[in-house]
């Protein structure tokens, strides 16, 4: 029987194949420190497919769409598992979508999306790796320059 | 069939060729024929939230020509913005007292966002350092008239290609027809690696240098922008590059230059021409600065569906 690196969850979501050096980033998008379930986050766990991957396991919570795409900016080849019961019910990799809005600020400190409460809008110019451009100012964001909101 | 009508003009990167040609046979149409009353009785707001003399006068020119008026500001201390009033808000109340805005502002992204907003077309009149579509319109314009033709050309792009938004958008235009081109500028204003990039995805051949020499012999046309020196943290490097990137009749004479080249600059000028080249064949930028009137009436036309 195969050893499993962390343990499995009974009920919840398991966001797998994480580079692992975006682990800890993903860790933060899904504001895992307000969990008060189990909470289980593995890094350098060997893949065939990325050398070193990373995974989280969150106890009793769904992700969603939102934060969904917010992974798929930080981890393009995440896949996501949702629990039940201890069998997956539902697996799908996670996608970055042609518009993010309101997910990922402008880097540019002179665009119009910093000021006057405007909601950010970037479009998806290339996924993997990722380049977004600002629906605004039209300045080209690589994964580098993301903080997202 | 191309239309423009109720298009926003915000970046030239919304544009296809077809599109782009059809501005400039539009503007040579305006340059010939009488228009003068196909704008009557339709109000331009010209939104001006930070200086300019070219851009604005020749708006408003080409739309009181075409039988059009014009209302508007130059200054925004004196709106409602002094008063904390958002861009977005001036906007849809500016929108029920005219049928198109002209806008230039200090944010880029301006011009989309007020496009977003409202229902009337809006022209990006200059957004921060962002996108001055009607002046590659203009350049187009001024290079098609000049050279004959836009295809094939080989180009210079000199001095600070950095912070140029004209550099940038005329480049991006360029790629469409084929241009070889040559971007020549002191190491620390070299252009922005994402417009390179975005270049050679579109199979431009593009080259960087730090002069013309070498390369002087080639090039078809010279578009020359100003250094400033507010650009550079230590003035003994301004000094160092601002004579480099000096033209002058004695120095193209020296480096050899095609008897047909052309010599653009979008204006103001400081000390990057001389006056030596003024009176030669290969200066037409005060020509380029006079089409902005039939190349800023075919995009006022187009877009009031005047010119269908």
């Amino acid at each position: 029987m195969k050893q499993l690196d962390v343990s499995a969850i009974k009920d919840g979501s398991v966001i797998d194949h994480i580079d692992s050096k975006s682990t800890l980033k993903v860790a933060e998008i899904l504001n895992i420190q307000n969990e008060e379930q189990v909470v289980l986050v593995g890094m350098n766990l060997a893949s065939k497919f990325l050398g070193k991957k990373g995974i989280i396991k969150i106890g009793g919570k769904i992700i969603d769409q939102k934060e969904v795409n917010k992974i798929a900016l930080i981890a393009p080849d995440a896949t996501v598992n949702i629990i039940k019961d201890y069998e997956v019910v539902k697996k799908f990799r996670v996608v970055v979508p042609e518009v993010i809005e309101n997910i990922v600020k402008c880097f540019n400190p002179n665009c119009v999306s910093n000021y006057h409460n405007i909601e950010p809008k970037l479009h998806v110019v290339n996924k993997n790796p990722i380049k977004l451009r600002c629906h605004y100012c039209e300045r080209v964001m690589n994964s580098k320059d993301i903080v997202l909101i | 069939m191309v239309s423009f009508k109720q298009k926003d003009i915000i970046s030239i990167r919304h544009f296809n060729k077809e599109e782009l040609l059809y501005i400039l046979d539009l503007a040579k149409r305006m340059e010939q024929a009488d228009n003068t009353n196909i704008l009557r009785g339709k109000v331009l707001a010209s939104l001006f939230f930070e200086p300019s003399t070219r851009t604005r006068l020749s708006f408003e020119s080409a739309m009181k020509r075409l039988g059009g008026t014009v209302i508007g500001f130059a200054e925004s201390g004196v709106t409602s913005v002094a008063k904390g009033e958002s861009l977005s808000d001036s906007v849809k109340i500016i929108e029920g007292y005219c049928d198109i805005i002209v806008l230039r502002h200090y944010l880029e992204g301006s011009a989309q966002l007020a496009a977003d907003v409202v229902d009337i077309p809006v022209i990006n009149a200059g957004d921060g350092a962002n996108q001055h579509p009607t002046q590659t319109f203009l350049d187009l314009y001024t290079i098609q008239k000049t050279k004959g033709t836009l295809e094939g050309l080989t180009v210079g792009f000199l001095g600070d290609l950095k912070y140029g938004r004209t550099v940038h958008s005329l480049a991006y235009a360029l790629s469409y027809f084929g241009a070889e081109m040559f971007f020549i500028s002191p190491p620390s204003l070299r252009m922005p690696r994402d417009c390179t990039d975005e270049l050679k995805d579109r199979k431009v051949k593009c080259h960087e240098n730090e002069s013309l020499h070498g390369i002087s012999k080639k090039l078809d046309v010279i578009y020359c922008t100003r250094i400033q020196k507010e650009r550079f943290a230590d003035p003994v490097e301004f000094e160092k590059v601002r004579g480099v990137y000096r033209l002058s009749k004695a120095m193209l004479d020296e480096i050899g230059i095609k008897d047909d080249l052309k010599i653009l600059h979008p204006l103001p000028r400081v000390d990057e021409m001389d006056g030596s080249l003024d009176k030669t064949n290969f200066a037409v930028y005060f020509q380029q600065a006079r089409n902005g009137i039939p190349v800023r009436k075919a995009l006022l036309a187009a877009v009031l569906g005047a010119a269908e």
